[in-house]
Order: C-alpha cells, then structure tokens, then sequence
C-alpha cells in the first residue's frame, strides 16, 4: 500500500529569499497566502497559531529557526483527534537561485505510532472487558 | 515506523470496502455496542451473514467481544485502527501544492 511518512515539495520562486522568509516567518506573511489570520512567536519552543475563515485553525510549535534559511514547526496531524499527542514537522529550506529563490517544504512524520498507540491499535482484546461505562456503573455502584 | 502500521490501516481499508461491514462499522459508531441479534434488527442484513463479518472485523481488531445481558456476546467499535488509517487519509489530504501557489501568489502581487 506505501504508507507516506514524508512529503516533499520544490518550488522556485522569484523573489529573494529575505522576502519568502518573510512571508513564512511573520504574522502578516503567513495570515495572508496561508491563513487568513495569524500569530507567531518566532523562536524555538515559540507558538504560531493560523486561523481560516471557516473556523478552522491549526495551532503550530516553531522549532528551528535559522534565517534566512531554515524554519521548522510541528503542527497536529488534520483529521486525528484533537487529544492526539501525534504531530507532523514540516521545514521550510530557503536556497538562493540567481535572484531568486528556491524553496523546498517537508512535512515528516505521518507514519509514527508512537508505543502507546501501537499497542492499542494493534495488541486486540486487552481492554475489550473494560470499558468506560463499564468503569462508570461500578463507580455508581460503589458510590 | 513500525512494519504492522501499514498492515493495521490495511485491515481498514479492506474492512471497510464491503458496504454490509461498513453498515455494521456505521451502526456500532452511532449506537454504542450491539449484539449481532440488534444488528439483524437494525439493518437490512441477515443475521448469519452479520455474524460473518463480525468474526472478520473482530480478527481483524476493529471490533472487540464482550459479554452482554443474558450471556449474549456485544461487539463494540474499537477505533485505535481506524486513527492509524486515518493518519494515512491524513497524508494523501495533505495539500501543500495549494498552499504554495498561493505562497507565489502573494509574492508577486
């Protein structure tokens, strides 16, 4: 089947890269070609949050930042639960090419299960006797 | 990763090709856990061929066994295999071609 754990994009851009790191890095950059609003706090550790429209949002965690070349974020993965602790990293290269720009995105990590994870989907019936309103009726029981 | 994680989002996706096992799937996620003798009464399936699919999706650990009231064997959802398949949904969803036409958009405007 091929599972994908990593995707990888290569675009060339006519702009020079303090431009692009512009548009990836701020508030004002990313609020505009990839949310429709923004926040970042531009530093390793620091929270970027995007908003759409729509009501959707996707809450980031920068991880690298080495302008004007490297930025790199996690971000939860679309679709999971939103208590799912797993999450994507994608990085941003930004490599000068004449005037421009070439710039390669990799969002990595969407076949990790991490042990936990692994075990419950994969290990069958160990809770299969124990269930959260099984749980509940012996705590009224006992109560 | 791990070698089983493409194996488990199989099961999945094998699981939920054949549309009485989706129904089966449907029912025991809108109505919680449910006898076979429930399922034939809800949905337009025959018991014997409920029991069927629910021996494959137990195998396959999408459903789990457990006792009910008078001695009747429940099944219920366990979606542990389905988040895996959907992490794998999540990948093909990923759109990123989108996001940086429009990165080239507003760079040149």
């Amino acid at each position: 089947m091929g599972f994908p754990d990593r995707i990888e994009r290569v675009v060339d851009i006519a702009h020079p890269p303090a431009k692009v790191w512009a548009a990836l890095t701020t508030a004002e950059g990313l609020g505009s070609w990839f949310g429709n609003q923004a926040t970042i706090d531009l530093r390793p550790g620091g929270s970027a949050q995007m908003t759409w429209t729509g009501g959707h949002t996707a809450d980031m965690r920068v991880e690298r930042v080495e302008e004007p070349t490297v930025f790199g974020f996690t971000w939860h993965i679309y679709g999971l639960p939103d208590d799912d602790p797993r999450r994507t990293y994608v990085e941003f290269t930004l490599e000068p090419v004449g005037a421009g720009t070439r710039l390669t995105v990799v969002e990595t990590g969407f076949a990790q299960l991490p042990e936990d994870a692994y075990r419950k989907a994969y290990d069958g019936n160990t809770q299969g006797w124990a269930s959260e309103l099984g749980e509940l009726v012996d705590y009224l029981d006992a109560a | 990763m791990p070698p089983d994680i493409e194996a488990i989002a199989e099961q999945v996706f094998v699981a939920l090709a054949d549309p009485s096992r989706r129904a089966i799937l449907a029912a025991l996620a809108s109505g919680g856990p449910a006898t076979a003798t429930d399922l034939a009464g809800r949905l337009p399936i025959t018991r014997q061929a409920i029991a069927k699919h629910l021996a494959l999706l137990a195998e396959a650990g999408l459903v789990t066994a457990e006792p009910g009231e008078r001695r009747r064997v429940r099944y219920r959802l366990r979606s542990a295999p389905m988040q895996v398949a959907q992490q794998f949904l999540a990948a093909l969803a990923r759109d990123w071609d989108g996001p940086l036409d429009a990165l080239r958009d507003h760079l040149s405007r």
